[in-house]
């Protein structure tokens, strides 16, 4: 019999979801033994054009990272979906937009204005900016179109199963290729990963007192952690009580709080949402004044409660005074 | 296409990735000959725009996904920046400690590079069956325990990041004014064990090079051959001594003579850097503003510099440590001139850097300050603006914010060590084109040493390399100029070339 075929593929990503498959060590030899990589451009080949030769859905699983962000990747994830049977979302930039997702604050033409003609050491007097296709002395040179808005994978094609994380850990990567081996695969749409919040695993949840208030939030920055003490109980933001576990709480071996890239749980909708309120229900005051004044400390909800979702949530994008197309 | 019929078109698309997906499009004249080639960048996230509005402590944390390979570089580079927003200066051993996990990184990163993706060109062969050019024909030719020497070095380079930073990928242990945790006693005992592995490790490494590479006059001669050749400005940090050091100092400037064109502060870059666009590639191509954007040519009146391994020794006096100092006397006295215009040599720089990465570690995890509580300073200074740069694996990195007065980022300037070497890629793709493609005849030499010319810089198509083997897959096609296939060439990761 021969082994199933397997694809891994990249979008707008950063390289550290395939970092992450690299960090199987040797365990990636069995997942090599195991299946048949047939696309995975980042160590073996991209050969788009061996994919298209292939027969449909004849793929077993297409792991597909990072967030939809220009027509070349829109166009390969819809190839992969054609030819797989399985498509996981790997990673929080293709199951909720990710870091990259923020630059929904803003769309094309602003990025654009930004990154190619306001930033400091730009020199671009005659405001040139990259084309879809440019005449240069009579040659055509293209180029993948940039869209206004980031997408999930979601968004874009019907997406399986999604493994959470900025990185997700070797350990989930492994299960779910385990699982896909197996046959012994939970219902489609499930995430990957434990279905309860990081606060319920984590070291530090002793300290946290059975009645949490907090009449100051502080930043990171301004207070010298306790590396043992509930990062919420001493005023700073921990996305954990409403995150989705499985990350081995890294970020608080690292003495700093969680900042959700492992996204919600199933029972969640909105994430950020859900967050927000948590955090306002433990401010300890009756007073709106006072209320309002200890959540000026949250100096940028958008970006801490969303930082990884913003594409995923009710919120999406900022609305833009002139909508144009996508 | 009104006026050109006959004109043809050569695509190499797709290469792996650079930072995203790589291209090149080779336009030839009516006569066959190479026109123009086009090295293009076909991906942009616009880190710069969504900056804006975030607080700048949460820079180091989000700018490392601009790279998941050199996370702990952004990580870094964002942290010093945001150091200097908040006007703080680290703690002694906060700094060591951020010193100490940067060593740690980059000499896994090269490391990396070495074994896995430059490596195998030289170790195995340029001209060896592509099917064995890659990590398990090193593997091959130099041992198994070998192999599993380069494993585990990695692996326990990775843990002290781990170990400081939460994770390798994307850490979290810098903030203005130093890191996040303290190292335990334990951990700096854990932490010399690796480092002097570590050292013997790159001692390893270096003879290995020079018994594989330097004794074998065929690539001594591919080295210092004119396709991979040009004659730029060479930037990279260096120490007070103008030594080179991966973590902080002043940037210097060398000629393509090797003179001293500048040495400045890194809040001084913008007096010395620019950055041009062209319409057919999202990356911007940096230049050196005194001299000016002349397109991409090379010599003393062309602002094209270069960054990352080669760069930085050409651009610095010596190294800091001795066994590395050592190993960089005897490059130049090898080579006999000073700058090394050769960019095949990177390999061999490449080398000398893991030595002082790991000697450096050696000293920073000795050293009995590291265990210091005291790793950071609270900020009280109200924020404004600030730069910071390390010298990533890949050459310069500056970032740049300016932030209101809670600390919110209001603007963000970003060059990266690609971006740098942007200009001087594309004019060694041309130039490895030009030399190889006549008319119709296009063989397998052309995709070798298109691929050789880009993998000397460019390790970040390393995303891959720490990865698993496989020769960087090409197909090349000749076109009409309205798109007609004339002829098409793919080569597999295998090594077969199928027609």
């Amino acid at each position: 019999m021969s082994k199933p075929k397997v694809a891994f593929y990249w979008c707008a990503s950063c390289g550290g979801c395939e970092e992450a498959v690299v960090d199987l060590n040797e365990k990636i030899l069995d997942v090599a033994a195991a299946v048949d990589i047939v696309l995975w451009p980042v160590a073996l080949d991209f050969k788009r054009k061996d994919v298209e030769a292939m027969p449909d859905g004849s793929i077993a699983a297409a792991f597909i990272n990072g967030a939809i962000r220009n027509t070349e990747q829109e166009e390969m994830a819809h190839l992969l979906r054609r030819k797989a049977q399985l498509v996981i979302a790997f990673g929080a930039c293709s199951q909720l937009g990710g870091i990259p997702g923020l630059a929904n604050l803003s769309d094309r033409a602003g990025i654009f204005r930004t990154v190619y003609q306001e930033t400091a050491s730009t020199v671009n007097p005659d405001g040139v900016i990259p084309l879809t296709a440019c005449q240069d002395n009579g040659r055509t040179v293209t180029l993948p179109g940039f869209y206004n808005t980031v997408r999930t994978l979601e968004q874009v094609i019907a997406v399986d199963y999604s493994v959470p994380g900025c990185p997700p850990t070797p350990e989930l990567l492994a299960d779910a290729v385990q699982a896909l081996l197996s046959g012994n695969l939970p219902p489609k749409g499930t995430v990957l990963a434990p279905d309860h919040a990081l606060c319920e695993d984590c070291r530090r949840k002793d300290s946290r007192p059975e009645k949490l208030t907090v009449k100051e939030w502080k930043r990171p920055h301004q207070v010298l952690a306790d590396p043992e003490k509930c990062f919420l109980a001493q005023g700073l933001l921990c996305m954990g009580p409403a995150t989705r576990s499985g990350c081995g709480s890294r970020c608080e071996h690292g003495n700093m709080p969680c900042t959700g890239c492992f996204g919600p749980t199933s029972r969640v909708r909105d994430f950020g949402g859900k967050a927000l309120s948590g955090f306002a229900s433990i401010v300890d005051s009756n007073e709106e004044d006072e209320i309002a004044r200890i959540l000026e400390f949250i100096p940028d909800p958008v970006g801490t409660l969303y930082r990884y979702s913003l594409p995923a949530s009710p919120l999406r994008r900022k609305k833009m005074e002139v909508t144009t197309h996508a | 296409m009104p006026e050109v019929t006959e004109r043809r078109r050569i695509t190499i698309d797709p290469i792996t990735r650079l930072e995203g997906h790589g291209k090149i499009d080779i336009f030839l004249n009516d006569a066959g000959q190479v026109e123009r080639a086009y090295f293009q960048v076909p991906e942009l996230r616009g880190f710069e725009k969504f900056a804006e509005g975030r607080p700048v402590e949460d820079m180091p944390q989000i700018t490392s996904r601009i790279c998941g390979v050199c996370p702990m570089a952004h990580h870094m580079a964002a942290t010093k920046a945001a150091d200097a927003v908040y006007h703080v200066t680290p703690t002694s051993a906060g700094r060591k400690v951020r010193e100490l996990v940067y060593n740690a990184f980059m000499a896994e990163d090269h490391a990396l590079h070495f074994y896995f993706l430059g490596g195998p060109d030289f170790v195995v062969g340029p001209n060896a069956p592509a099917a064995e050019r890659n990590v398990l024909g090193v593997i091959a030719k130099v041992g198994v325990e070998v192999g599993q020497k380069v494993i585990s070095m990695r692996r326990r380079l990775r843990e002290i990041m781990s170990t400081l930073g939460g994770k390798a990928i994307h850490p979290v242990l810098g903030l203005p004014g130093g890191v996040s945790r303290r190292v335990t006693a334990e951990e700096q005992k854990t932490f010399q064990q690796v480092a002097s592995d570590a050292v013997e490790f790159a001692r390893f490494t270096l003879d290995l090079f020079e018994k594989v590479v330097l004794k074998n006059s065929d690539y001594v001669n591919l080295i210092l051959s004119d396709a991979f050749t040009h004659k730029t400005y060479y930037m990279g940090l260096v120490d007070a001594n103008n030594h080179v050091n991966f973590y902080d100092g002043q940037l210097r400037v060398v000629s393509p003579d090797g003179q001293q064109y500048a040495k400045f502060k890194p809040e001084q870059y913008l007096d010395y850097l620019a950055e041009h666009v062209e319409p057919w590639s999202y990356i911007k191509f940096a230049y050196l503003k005194p001299i000016g954007w002349k397109g991409f040519t090379d010599g003393p009146d062309s602002g094209v510099y270069c960054v990352a391994p080669l760069a930085r020794l050409n651009a610095a006096a010596g190294m800091a440590t001795p066994l590395a100092n050592a190993a960089y006397q005897q490059m130049y006295s090898t080579l006999g001139v000073k700058p090394v215009h050769h960019t095949l040599a990177n390999h061999w720089a490449r080398v000398i850097e893991i030595l002082y990465a790991a000697e450096r570690l050696k000293q920073l995890a000795d050293d009995p300050e590291l265990t210091d509580p005291n790793v950071r300073t609270l900020p009280t200074a109200v924020p404004s603006e600030g730069v910071g740069v390390v010298e990533a694996p890949r050459g310069t990195l500056i970032h740049h914010f300016w932030t209101d007065e809670r600390g919110l980022v209001r603007k963000a300037n970003l060059i990266v060590a690609t971006q740098n070497n942007a200009a001087r890629i594309a004019m060694s793709v041309e130039k490895a084109a030009k030399g190889l493609i006549s008319g119709s005849n296009i063989d397998e030499g052309v995709l070798n040493m298109v691929e050789m010319a880009f993998r000397a810089y460019d390790p970040c198509h390393g995303c891959a390399t720490h990865s698993l083997p496989g020769s960087m897959p090409l197909i090349v096609t000749v076109r009409r100029q309205d798109g007609a296939a004339l002829r098409m060439l793919r080569r597999d990761s295998d090594g077969s070339l199928h027609r």
